[in-house]
C-alpha cells in the first residue's frame, strides 16, 4: 500500500505544529521522519492516524483520498501506530490489551478470550516474540510492551506502521533487536514510519529519510549522508555539538553517596547499593536508558524518596534524616527530569516560580509575611541575567516556551550559591539555541568549584558535559568511565555488562551495535 | 531483552517494615470481646438464645442456646489468638488468606449478639437478616450505579440525588397511575436524568465531578422538597397515595428455612436487584462492553487510539447507571410501601459509595459491603427496640467508621479506576 | 493574584483530586481532536467587561432566579388553571404567572433586604441584618471549603465540621461557669478546636495513608451526625431536664453579644466573619504559608521538589478548613440557636460549597456569596410565609447558579459572549 500526505497543516491556537507537509511511503520501505523534539513529527502521525483532524490537506492511501474522523478508520485502511507512550491498559493481560476494540467475541458481546490467546500466540511465534497472552501488562518490561504493541498493530493487518520514537525507552542492544523486527516487517511488505530524533538509528535503517524542523519538511535525505549533513538539516544551522571547557580543577570530594539502595512498591529494588563520590569543580554525568534507577537517585539526593539503607553526605554532614528544605537550604541545587511536574507549577506566575524553593528565606519573606515587592525586583534581574524571553513576569509560566521555562527553573537553583547541582535531563524539552546556554551554565558552575551530578539519557550530553560517567542498569552502578570511553563500551554498561568484559568484547568485535557499525560505515 | 541481570536478591535487613495495622485491629477487638463482652461483660448466668424460626418454614430449625458467659468469654479467647496468629505472620511479612478476616467478623459479631442478647434473651436472626438485606437494596443499587461509572472514568458523587428523584417519581407515578409497577418504569428514568445532567457538565464543560454530583444532590433536595410541598401536599390522594409493590415469593426456594423467607419472599424490586449484580458482574468481566468499559476508565486515550468513543461510552454507562440508581430509590416508596417524604433518602447514596470503594469496584465485593452496612443499620435498630444495653446511633457509625479504615489501607490496597474524575478529550 | 490559580470547577483544577497522573487528558497537544475553540476578537475594553468573570457570575444569577420563576410558576394552581384554557386567553396565563412570580420575588427582597410595607424604620431594616445573621455562617464556613480548594483539596466535611465545632462550642457555653468574655472566648475556641479536630483527621489520614479526603469527609459528616444525636440523648450532655434532644440554653456569659438592640439578632458572629475573611486573604495571598497552600494545590509535586512537605501542608489546611467550618457551628449555637440541637448545622456544610463556588474560593468573593445566599436564606423565610413559596426553592435557585458558576463556556454560550483574552479554553 502506497501512502502519501499531501499538504497537511495542522494549527492548535496561533500554533502551527504542521505546514503545509508532504510525504510518501512506498510500499516496503522503512522511512525515518527525522526532526528536534516539537519539531512536529509526533502531531504528523496523529494526524494520519486519525487523532487530529488537519485544517489543512489530504491523506491518499494508493492514491485515493481518504478521509479519516478517528484511528478507527487509520486502523481499517490499513494504518498501524506504535505510540511513544505505550497506549496499553497497565491492569489488562496481553490478551485483553490486543483485543480491546476489536475483540473476538462468542455471540450476544461476550468475549472469546481463548481465541484472542490464539491470535497473540500465532502473531508471537510469526515473529518469534515470547509473550505470555495471560501476563499483564504492568508487569512486562518496557521492551515487551512494545511488542505488545507491534502485536496489537500486526493483529489489525496493519500494512503501514507508525513507530513514534520508539527507541526512547530502550537500550542499544534493544534497538538492535527491534532494528531486527523491522528489518522482517519490512521483508513482509509492510512500509513502516520511524519517528525519531536520533541520528544513528536513522542512518543504521532508514531507506529513506524525510527531515522535519518547525513543523517544516526541510528536506529529503538518503541514508549515506553524514550525520553532521543530517543535524544541520535537523536544527537548521551548523550545530556546535561541543561546548568549549576548560579542564577540570577538581577539588575535594565534598559529596558522597554510600551503598544507597531504595525499594520500591512491591518490594522491587530501584537503587542497589549504589556508591560514589563528586570531587568540587567536577561533573560527574549519569548514563543510562531511561528508568533505570536515575532518577530515583536524584530524588534520593534531594531527599524525595527515602532510603531503605546508605548514606548520602554533603561537605561532611550525612543528609540522612534531613528534609527536603533542610537540603536545598545546605546549598543543594535540583533541576528535575520532568520539569512540567516537578520544575514549576503551570499556574503560577513567572516570579512566583522563581522562588518556588525560597519562598519563606531572605529576603523574599519576614516571617511569616511574603515581600511581593522584593519577589517583583530580584526576578526582574533574574529575567536580564538568564536571558528570558517574555513580557511580564507577571503571567502564568506556563505562557513560555520550555527552554525559558528551563532557564526560569535555572534561575532559581543557580542564582544562590551551591555546595551541589543535581541537574536530571536538564535540556530535555529544549530548543537548540538553549541547549548551548543550559551546557555553558552548567560548566560555569562547575568552573566556580560546584560538584555538579549530570544525569541524562542523551549521550551526545553526556560526554559534551562529563568529566567522568557513571552508567547506571537496573539501578546498579555498573562503574564509572573516562569522559573518552567508546560509545560501543557505554552502550555495552547500559546494558548491564560491567567495564572490563565491555571494553574486551568491543576490542575483539564481536559486540559492537549495529549503530555503531553504521556510524563506522 | 539480552543480557538481562537477576533481580538481586534482599538481604534481610532490607526487608519491607512489619505491617502491624491489622494485627493491632485484630487485638483491640479481641481484647475487647474477651473483657467486655466476657469477663465483665455482666453476662454470668445468663442465657442467649438464638431464634431462627418464621411462620412459614418447610420445616423449622430449632433455636440455638448458649449461655452467654461462657460464650461469650470462649469466643474473646479464640479471637485473641487469631489475633496473635496475624501478629505471628506479620513478623513473617506474610498475610493470612481471605477465610480469616471473614471467620474473625462472624465471631466477633456472635461474641457481641451473645452479649447484647443476654438481657432480653433472644436474638431473632431470620428477621434481622431479612431486614438487613431490605435496608441493603438502595445501597446495593446505588453502589452498583457508583460502580458503573467510576469503571468508566466518571465520579458520581449524585447518587444521593438519583435515589431521591428515584423515590420521587415513583412514588408520583404510582401514586398517579395507581399502579405500583409504573413506579417501577419510572424511577430508573429519574435516576437516568440526574445523571444526564451529570454527564453534560461532566463531559461536555468539564466541570469538575466531585462539585457537580454536590450540586446535583442538593438540586435534587430542592426540586423534590419543593414538589412535595406544593404540588404533592396540596393533592395527595393523586400525587402522593401509598403503592406498594407485592411480595412474590419464590416457589419453593421461598420454603427453605431462614434463607428463604430472607431471600425469596421478596418484591419483583429485590429479584430485580440479584439480576442486575449477576448481569453487571458477568458483563464487566467477560463481555466486550466490560472490556471497553474498563478501558475508558483506566486509559481513555488507549481507548480512542483503537476506535473506542470515549466520552459517547461514559455518557451511555453513566445513563445506565443513573437508571438502576433509580431503580434503588424506589425502594424507599413503592418497595417499602410508603408515601414520598423529604430527603428521604437520608444520606444512602453516601453509604452506597462507601460500599463500592469498600468493595474495591468489584460488583460482588460492593454487595459484601452494602450487605455489611445494611446490616449494622438493622442491628442497630433491632438492638435498640430490644433495649440492650448497645446505643444505637454508636452502632450506626459504625458502617462509616469502617469505611474510613478502609480507605486509609487497613484493608489491603484499594486502587480506583486510574482515569476516574479525569475528563478526556478536548475541551 | 493571577486569574490562572483558579478555584476547582473552572475546569482548570479537574485533575486536582487524582494522585496527579494525566494520563491522556487535558493537554491539547496530545489529546483532543478538535481545536480549542476561537472566537472573534470584539475590541479592547468591551470585551474585558463581556468576558469578565463577574459578569458570568452576574448572568449566573439571573437564570438561576429565573429557573427558581419558572418552578413558581409551574407549581401554581392558578396558573395551572390558566393553563387549561391556555389557547383560548394566553394573555391570563401570562399575567398570572407574571404575578405569581414577582409576588413571590417582592417577598423575597423584602424579606432579605428591606421591608417598605414594614410599620417601623426598625422593622424595615431588619430583614437586611437577619441576611447578615444568615450569612455569618455561610462566609465562615464557606471560607473554609474555598480554603481547601485552593490547596486542592476537597473537604466535602464542612457539615461535620460544623457540628463538632458547635457540639464543643455550645458545651463548654453551658457547662462551664467563667465569667463573661473569657467564657466566650473559651466556648468559640472550643468550637474552632472541634472543627479543627473533624478536619484534621481527615487532613491527617490523607497526608499519611493517602486516604482520599472525599470519601474520608462523607463519611465524618455522617458520624458527627450520630454523634451529636447519640450526645444529645445523654443526660451528663444536655445537662437540661427536657425529653427532647436538646441542650440546656448557652449561659450569657458566653453568648456572642449582639451588636444591635431587641428586636435585631445581629451579633458578633458576624464581626468574626469579617475577620477571619481578611484573615484568610492575608494567609493565601500574603503569607508564606499560603504559597505553599496555592502551591500544593496547582502541583503537589513540584511543592515537593521545591522542599514543601505536602503532608504537612495537607495537615495544616484540613485543620484550619476544619477550624473555620467549627466556628462556623459556634456562631449557630453561641449567637443564633442559643443551644444545642440536632439540626444545629442545618444544611451548612453543603450550602457552604456552592458559596465557596459562586466565590470562585476567593476570600472576598466568598464573603460576597456568603451575603448573597444568606439573603436568600433570610428571604426565603419571608416568602414562605407570605406567599406560601416554599424556602427549599433557594436550594434550586442555588444549586443552579453554581452549576452555571462551574461551567462559564456554557453561561457565554447562552448569552452569546466572547471568551476571555488569552485565556483559551484549554
Amino acid at each position: 500500500m502506497k501512502l502519501e500526505l499531501s499538504g497537511i497543516t495542522k494549527r492548535f491556537g496561533s500554533f502551527t505544529a504542521n505546514d503545509s507537509i508532504d510525504l510518501v511511503v512506498t510500499p516496503g520501505e522503512i522511512h525515518a521522519l527525522l526532526g528536534e523534539n516539537g519539531a512536529g513529527k509526533s502531531t504528523l502521525m496523529n494526524v494520519l492516524y486519525g487523532l487530529y483532524a488537519p485544517e489543512e490537506g489530504e491523506i491518499l492511501i494508493d492514491g485515493r483520498a481518504v478521509r479519516f474522523s478517528g484511528p478507527g478508520d487509520a486502523v481499517a485502511a490499513g494504518i498501524g501506530m506504535v505510540h511513544q507512550h505505550f497506549m496499553l491498559v497497565p491492569v489488562f493481560t496481553v490478551a485483553e490489551s490486543v483485543a480491546l476494540g476489536y475483540e473476538p467475541t462468542r455471540g450476544a458481546g461476550m468475549m472469546d478470550l481463548a481465541e484472542a490467546r490464539r491470535k497473540v500466540e500465532e502473531i508471537s511465534a510469526r515473529f518469534g516474540f515470547s509473550i505470555d497472552p495471560d501476563a499483564v501488562i504492568e508487569d512486562l518490561p518496557v521492551g515487551a510492551q512494545q511488542r505488545v504493541e507491534i502485536i496489537k498493530a500486526l493483529s489489525r493487518d496493519a500494512e503501514v506502521l507508525i513507530l513514534d520514537e520508539p527507541t526512547a525507552v530502550l537500550t542499544p542492544q534493544e534497538t538492535d533487536e527491534l532494528i531486527g523486527i523491522m528489518r522482517q516487517l519490512k521483508e513482509r511488505g509492510t512500509s513502516i514510519v520511524f519517528i525519531t530524533h536520533k541520528l544513528r538509528e536513522v542512518k543504521a535503517i532508514a531507506d529513506e529519510i524525510t527531515v522535519i524542523r518547525r513543523g517544516r519538511v526541510v528536506g529529503q535525505a538518503a541514508p549515506e549522508s553524514t550525520e553532521s549533513e543530517l543535524a544541520g538539516l535537523m536544527v537548521g544551522r551548523e550545530v556546535h555539538l561541543t561546548t568549549d571547557k576548560e579542564a577540570p580543577e577538581p577539588g575535594d570530594a565534598t559529596f558522597s553517596v554510600e551503598n544507597l539502595t531504595v525499594v520500591g512498591g512491591g518490594e522491587s529494588v530501584l537503587l542497589d547499593d549504589v556508591s560514589f563520590s563528586v570531587r568540587r569543580g567536577e561533573v560527574l554525568a549519569i548514563a543510562g536508558v531511561d528508568g533505570n534507577g536515575q532518577s530515583e537517585l536524584a530524588e534520593a539526593i534531594l531527599g524525595l524518596v527515602a532510603p531503605r539503607t546508605g548514606r548520602i553526605v554533603l561537605d561532611g554532614r550525612d543528609l540522612g534524616e534531613r528534609s527536603v528544605k533542610e537540603r536545598l537550604r545546605a546549598g543543594i541545587g535540583f533541576v528535575p527530569e520532568d520539569r512540567s511536574t516537578d520544575g514549576v507549577i503551570a499556574g503560577f506566575a513567572i516570579r512566583e516560580n522563581m522562588i518556588l524553593d525560597l519562598y519563606d528565606a531572605e529576603p523574599y519573606a519576614k516571617g511569616l509575611s511574603m515581600r511581593p515587592a522584593v519577589v517583583r525586583t530580584e526576578g526582574e534581574k533574574k529575567v536580564e541575567e538568564f536571558d528570558i524571553r517574555l513580557s511580564s513576569i507577571d503571567h502564568p509560566i506556563s505562557t513560555l516556551s520550555g527552554g525559558n521555562q528551563q532557564k526560569v527553573v535555572l534561575a532559581r537553583e543557580l542564582g544562590r550559591p551551591l555546595r551541589l547541582l543535581v541537574a536530571s535531563q536538564p535540556t530535555r524539552g529544549v530548543d537548540v539555541g538553549s541547549i548551548e546556554f543550559v551546557h555553558r551554565r552548567i560548566i560555569a558552575e562547575r568552573d566556580a568549584g560546584t560538584p555538579c551530578v549530570i544525569v541524562s539519557t542523551e549521550l551526545d550530553e553526556v560526554y559534551n558535559l562529563a568529566d567522568r560517567i557513571a552508567v547506571m542498569y537496573k539501578g546498579r552502578l555498573v562503574g564509572i568511565v573516562p569522559p573518552d570511553t567508546p560509545r560501543d563500551v557505554l552502550g555495552l554498561m547500559m546494558a548491564g555488562v560491567p567495564e572490563d568484559e565491555a571494553l574486551a568484547r568491543v576490542e575483539s568485535g564481536e559486540d559492537a551495535t549495529e549503530i555503531s557499525a553504521a556510524e563506522e560505515a | 531483552m539480552t543480557t538481562a541481570a537477576a533481580t538481586p536478591q534482599l538481604t534481610a535487613d532490607l526487608r519491607a517494615p512489619i505491617d502491624w495495622k491489622l494485627p493491632v485491629v485484630y487485638a483491640v477487638l479481641g481484647v475487647l470481646t474477651l473483657f467486655g463482652f466476657g469477663l465483665f461483660g455482666g453476662a454470668a448466668g445468663r442465657h442467649t438464645v438464638f431464634s431462627f424460626s418464621t411462620g412459614r418454614d418447610f420445616f423449622s430449625v430449632p433455636d440455638l442456646t448458649v449461655s452467654s458467659w461462657p460464650t461469650a468469654v470462649g469466643a474473646g479467647i479464640v479471637l485473641v489468638m487469631m489475633a496473635a496468629a496475624a501478629a505471628w505472620l506479620a513478623t513473617r511479612r506474610e498475610k493470612p488468606g481471605v477465610w480469616f478476616p471473614v471467620v474473625y467478623g462472624l465471631l466477633f459479631l456472635f461474641a457481641f449478639l451473645t452479649w447484647a442478647g443476654a438481657d432480653t434473651g433472644r436474638i431473632p436472626v431470620t428477621p434481622l437478616l431479612a431486614g438487613a438485606l431490605a435496608l441493603s437494596v438502595p445501597l446495593i443499587f446505588g453502589a452498583m450505579c457508583g460502580l458503573v461509572g467510576e469503571r468508566s472514568g466518571i465520579i458520581n458523587i449524585a447518587i444521593e440525588g438519583q435515589l431521591l428523584a428515584g423515590a420521587f417519581l415513583a412514588a408520583v407515578v404510582a401514586s398517579a397511575l395507581r399502579n405500583p409497577y409504573a413506579g417501577l418504569v419510572a424511577a430508573p428514568i429519574a435516576g437516568a436524568l440526574v445523571a444526564v445532567l451529570l454527564t453534560f457538565f461532566a463531559i461536555r464543560y468539564w466541570v469538575d465531578q466531585i462539585i457537580i454530583g454536590v450540586v446535583l444532590n442538593v438540586l435534587v433536595v430542592g426540586l423534590t422538597n419543593f414538589l412535595f410541598s406544593t404540588v404533592l401536599t396540596a393533592n395527595p390522594e393523586t400525587w402522593n397515595a401509598r403503592q406498594s409493590l407485592p411480595t412474590v415469593p419464590i416457589p419453593l426456594l421461598a420454603d427453605i428455612p431462614v434463607i428463604g423467607p430472607v431471600f425469596f419472599n421478596q418484591t419483583i424490586l429485590v429479584y430485580l436487584m440479584y439480576a442486575a449484580v449477576a448481569v453487571i458482574h458477568v458483563l464487566l468481566f467477560h463481555s466486550r462492553w466490560g472490556l471497553r468499559t474498563r478501558a475508558i476508565g483506566e486509559h481513555p486515550k488507549a481507548a480512542d487510539t483503537v476506535g473506542i468513543r470515549v466520552n459517547r461510552s461514559r455518557v451511555v454507562n453513566t445513563l445506565i447507571a443513573g437508571g438502576i440508581a433509580g431503580l434503588g430509590g424506589a425502594f424507599f416508596t413503592i418497595g417499602s410501601g410508603l408515601a414520598f417524604g423529604k430527603e428521604m433518602s437520608a444520606g444512602q447514596g453516601y453509604i452506597a459509595l462507601a460500599a463500592m470503594i469498600l468493595g474495591k469496584w468489584s460488583p460482588m465485593g460492593a454487595v459484601a459491603a452494602a450487605l455489611l452496612f445494611g446490616f449494622a443499620r438493622n442491628l442497630g435498630n433491632t438492638l435498640s427496640t430490644m433495649g440492650t444495653p448497645v446505643p444505637s446511633d454508636l452502632l450506626l457509625m459504625l458502617p462509616y467508621i469502617v469505611t474510613i479504615f478502609a480507605v486509609a489501607g487497613f484493608v489491603g490496597r484499594v486502587r480506583p479506576p486510574a482515569a476516574a474524575g479525569k475528563p478526556y478529550g478536548a475541551q | 493574584m493571577s486569574e490562572s490559580s483558579a478555584a476547582p470547577g473552572s475546569g482548570a483544577s479537574a485533575e486536582v483530586i487524582g494522585a496527579g497522573e494525566t494520563s491522556g487528558t487535558g493537554d491539547p497537544s496530545t489529546g483532543g481532536r478538535q481545536p480549542a475553540r476561537r472566537h472573534e476578537a470584539r475590541p479592547g475594553v468591551l470585551r474585558d467587561i463581556l468576558s469578565g468573570s463577574w459578569l458570568v457570575s452576574l448572568l449566573s444569577i439571573a437564570v438561576g432566579l429565573l429557573a427558581g420563576a419558572v418552578l413558581i410558576a409551574a407549581s401554581n394552581e392558578s396558573v395551572q388553571e390558566t393553563l387549561g384554557y391556555f389557547f383560548a386567553r394566553p394573555a391570563d396565563f401570562f399575567v398570572t404567572a407574571w404575578h405569581v412570580v414577582t409576588e413571590a420575588y417582592i417577598a423575597l427582597f423584602r424579606g432579605a433586604i428591606f421591608d417598605w410595607q414594614a410599620t417601623s424604620f426598625v422593622r424595615a431594616v431588619r430583614p437586611f441584618t437577619e441576611s447578615l445573621v444568615a450569612a455569618t455562617p455561610l462566609i465562615l464556613a464557606g471560607l473554609g471549603i474555598a480554603l481547601g480548594f485552593r490547596s486542592g483539596l476537597f473537604n466535602i466535611g464542612g457539615q461535620g465540621q460544623v457540628i463538632l465545632g458547635a457540639i464543643l462550642a455550645g458545651f463548654l457555653g453551658y457547662w462551664l461557669t467563667l465569667p463573661a468574655g473569657l467564657h466566650l472566648v473559651v466556648a468559640v475556641l472550643g468550637g474552632i478546636a472541634g472543627g479543627a479536630l473533624w478536619g484534621g483527621i481527615a487532613g491527617a489520614l490523607k497526608a499519611r495513608t493517602g486516604a482520599n479526603e472525599v470519601i474520608v469527609t462523607i463519611m465524618l459528616n455522617s458520624i458527627a451526625g450520630y454523634l451529636i444525636a447519640y450526645l444529645l440523648k445523654q443526660q451528663w450532655f444536655t445537662q437540661s431536664g427536657s425529653a427532647n434532644p436538646q441542650s440546656r440554653d448557652v449561659d450569657a456569659t458566653a453568648s456572642l453579644f449582639p451588636l444591635l438592640p431587641d428586636p435585631f439578632r445581629l451579633n458578633a458572629g458576624f464581626l468574626i466573619a469579617v475577620a477571619a475573611t481578611v484573615l484568610v486573604w492575608w494567609l493565601l495571598e500574603r503569607s508564606t504559608l499560603g504559597f505553599e497552600f496555592r502551591a500544593v494545590g496547582e502541583n503537589p509535586h513540584a511543592a515537593r521538589t521545591a522542599g514543601i512537605s505536602v503532608g504537612r501542608v495537607t495537615f495544616l489546611v484540613m485543620a484550619l478548613a476544619g477550624a473555620l467550618a467549627g466556628l462556623a457551628g459556634a456562631s449557630q449555637v453561641l449567637g443564633t440557636e442559643d443551644k444545642l440541637t440536632i439540626g444545629i448545622a442545618g444544611s451548612l456544610g453543603f450550602d457552604a460549597i456552592t458559596v465557596a463556588l459562586l466565590g470562585r474560593s476567593r476570600p472576598l468573593g466568598t464573603f460576597l456569596a456568603g451575603l448573597l445566599f444568606g439573603a436568600f436564606k433570610a428571604g426565603g423565610y419571608t416568602m414562605q410565609a407570605q406567599t406560601g413559596t416554599p424556602i427549599d426553592i433557594i436550594l434550586v435557585v442555588q444549586s443552579v447558579i453554581v452549576l452555571l458558576i462551574a461551567a462559564p463556556p456554557l453561561v457565554r454560550g447562552l448569552f452569546r459572549l466572547p471568551a476571555p483574552a488569552g485565556k483559551e479554553a484549554r
